[in-house]
């Protein structure tokens, strides 16, 4: 049987990250309305194939160094995989691997390529793909009618538990040594995540803060309330970015996924990336005076407010 | 070392977003459109590499609205030269594989060392920049780069792999780089020194004429995302307010 639909691994180091599963479990769907299997490509060493049981084949590229990280040795890789079997769908997430990879993959065998994908199902001989554009202001439903077609689907979007199942995939290795050694770039260390100062992910209530507080001048306001919490001061990417705040603060997809009890969103629109780091909070209370900001869909409370109103109020009932 | 960074319009998501007429667009008549704030990020990269060496940085950018800002900004910021490239509706979506080979296009009759762009833009359907760029010039390329390191003919980048992991790695130059961050914030410029590289500087307009035939997502329609009312929506006088979210905390011991 002809392979169907083919998910790229994207676990570097540590576990397989959950979105290999979305993958996987939204795979298996396409691929059994596609009539042809399912496969999985990982190009790091790997001996817990059994994880990937939802799959029918496991391709594993040898000879790759896995104690660093190359795009272009990685391209090269997958490259080849796909090469070799010809499948229709090719299924990536867009986080740093589909980031960096798909749009290259995509031009190299002039295939279409949708991005930022939410959802995606197989009618008829198209697919009709739903991607959330403009910071998740605004849907996009599309169709691909041409094959091989490369989904970049947003990490989050779909379930993950459907994906997990033990099993024992066909196993073939994949030797891309040719295609390694022509590869312009080569991986040379991996570093871990900086551990040192603050500690957002055990906090029971975190005090986060995005783009609209404006200034690192202004920041004061929001760490006087974090004070007074007695709760760490958590920040968005654009926060980080400016250098208002160290990384160790950062939630969303390229900082912390964090869990507390409560998460206080001040000036903080919702970004996909963020959303992808909090979303999972028990309780989470947005303040941004955009009243279709994004934050306030998976926000329980929400406030149009300015911060700047809000936050010494805050600061003089708790401190108080 | 010759430091091209491609930059690009883009509608301001502060804004409100209106669906255009057939549904398939943004309203672009009703949108202010600002410069992408990651290829900002791209830019000040490569600004600091030519405070650092003797790099000179050319700037490019696709005909789009406002797009005449964001090259004198960058001219006054210390960029050596400002390149528009027409061609195309300058009032339409370019979707990013047309924007990939106009710029290739424009590339292939230069010669450069490296060339940045930001990480993505939220319109990308069709995948981000760099990898694009990279695949259609046939050179090495990496993307969601936090770090740029330049000796000599070797380039070193770190590019983040989620969760706070960084990938550390080398690449042969010519090379394309998707910038998610650069080492310090965007450089400001005033309004004088923006006015005064009007002034004295030219916006070289170059144009690119194109057969696309790119296979790519047909756009059925775009819309704005269901409410899920989610949130129950706080009301009243700051103080009010306060106090409610402070009677959530202390209901969850928190404070």
């Amino acid at each position: 049987m002809a392979i169907a639909v083919l998910v790229v691994g994207e676990r570097v180091a540590g576990e397989s990250p959950d979105v290999t599963f979305e993958l996987l479990g939204r795979g298996r769907e396409l691929a059994d309305a596609l009539s042809g299997e399912l496969a999985v490509v990982v190009v790091n060493d790997l001996d817990e194939g059994a994880q990937f049981g939802i799959a029918d084949v496991l391709y594993v590229v040898d000879g790759m160094d896995s104690a660093s990280y190359s795009a272009p040795q990685w391209e090269a890789a997958i490259g080849a995989v796909i090469q070799r079997v010809s499948p229709q769908v090719v299924l990536v997430s867009t986080g740093t691997v589909g980031i960096d990879l798909a749009g290259a993959l995509a031009t190299k065998f002039n295939a279409p390529l949708a991005s930022y994908v939410i959802d995606v199902t197989a009618q008829g001989d198209k697919l009709v793909v739903t991607s959330q554009l403009y910071g998740g202001k605004l849907l996009s439903e599309g169709e691909i009618d041409a094959f091989p077609a490369f989904v970049s689907v947003l990490p989050g979007s779909l379930p993950v538990e459907k994906g997990r199942a033990q099993g024992s995939p066909r196993v073939e290795h994949i030797d891309a040594g040719d295609q390694l050694r022509l590869s312009k770039g080569r991986g040379t260390e991996l570093r871990e995540p900086d551990t040192s100062g603050v500690d957002i992910t055990s906090a029971a209530l975190l005090v986060s803060v995005g783009r609209g507080i404006g200034s690192k001048e202004n920041l004061e306001l929001v760490a006087e309330l974090a004070e007074a919490m007695k709760a760490p001061l958590s920040a968005s990417r654009p926060v980080i970015d400016q250098g208002w705040l160290p990384k160790p603060h950062q939630v969303g997809k390229s900082g912390k996924k964090v869990k507390p009890t409560v998460y206080l969103a001040f000036g903080i629109s919702g970004a996909p990336e963020h959303l992808e780091g909090m979303r999972s909070a028990e309780t989470i209370i947005a303040c941004n005076t955009d009243p279709s900001a994004p934050i306030f869909e998976v926000a329980h409370y929400g406030t149009t407010l300015d911060l700047f109103d809000l936050v010494p109020e805050l600061t003089d009932i708790v401190g108080g | 070392m010759h430091i091209v960074v491609a930059m690009r319009q883009l509608a301001d998501l502060v804004e409100e977003l209106e669906v255009n007429g057939d549904g398939t667009d943004i309203d672009r008549d009703f949108v202010k459109f600002v410069s992408n704030e990651w290829d900002e990020a791209a830019l000040e990269e490569a600004l600091t590499i030519k405070d650092e060496s003797a790099a000179s940085v050319t700037v490019v950018a696709l005909d789009e609205p406002d797009v005449d800002q964001t090259l004198y900004a960058a001219l006054a910021k210390g960029a050596d030269r400002a390149v528009k490239l027409t061609g195309h509706d300058p009032s339409a979506w370019v979707r990013t594989r047309e924007r990939a080979q106009r710029i290739a296009s424009f590339l292939a009759h230069e010669e450069f060392d490296l060339v940045l762009t930001g990480v993505q833009a939220a319109d990308d359907l069709d995948g981000q920049l760099a990898g694009i760029l990279g695949s259609t010039l046939d050179i090495p390329h990496a993307a969601v780069v936090v770090g740029v390191e330049l000796t000599g003919s070797s380039l070193r980048v770190a590019q983040e792999l989620g969760g706070g992991l960084v990938g550390v790695s080398e690449l042969e130059l010519p090379a394309v780089l998707g910038v998610q961050a650069a080492r310090q914030a965007p450089r400001y410029a005033s309004i004088t020194r923006i006015r005064q590289a009007m002034q004295t500087q030219k916006i070289e307009e170059q144009e690119v004429s194109l057969e696309v035939t790119t296979p790519q997502v047909t756009v059925r329609r775009l819309y704005p995302p269901e409410k899920q009312g989610g949130a129950t929506m706080l009301t009243g006088s700051a103080k009010d307010v306060a106090t409610e979210i402070v009677n959530i905390l202390r209901s969850k011991g928190l404070v």
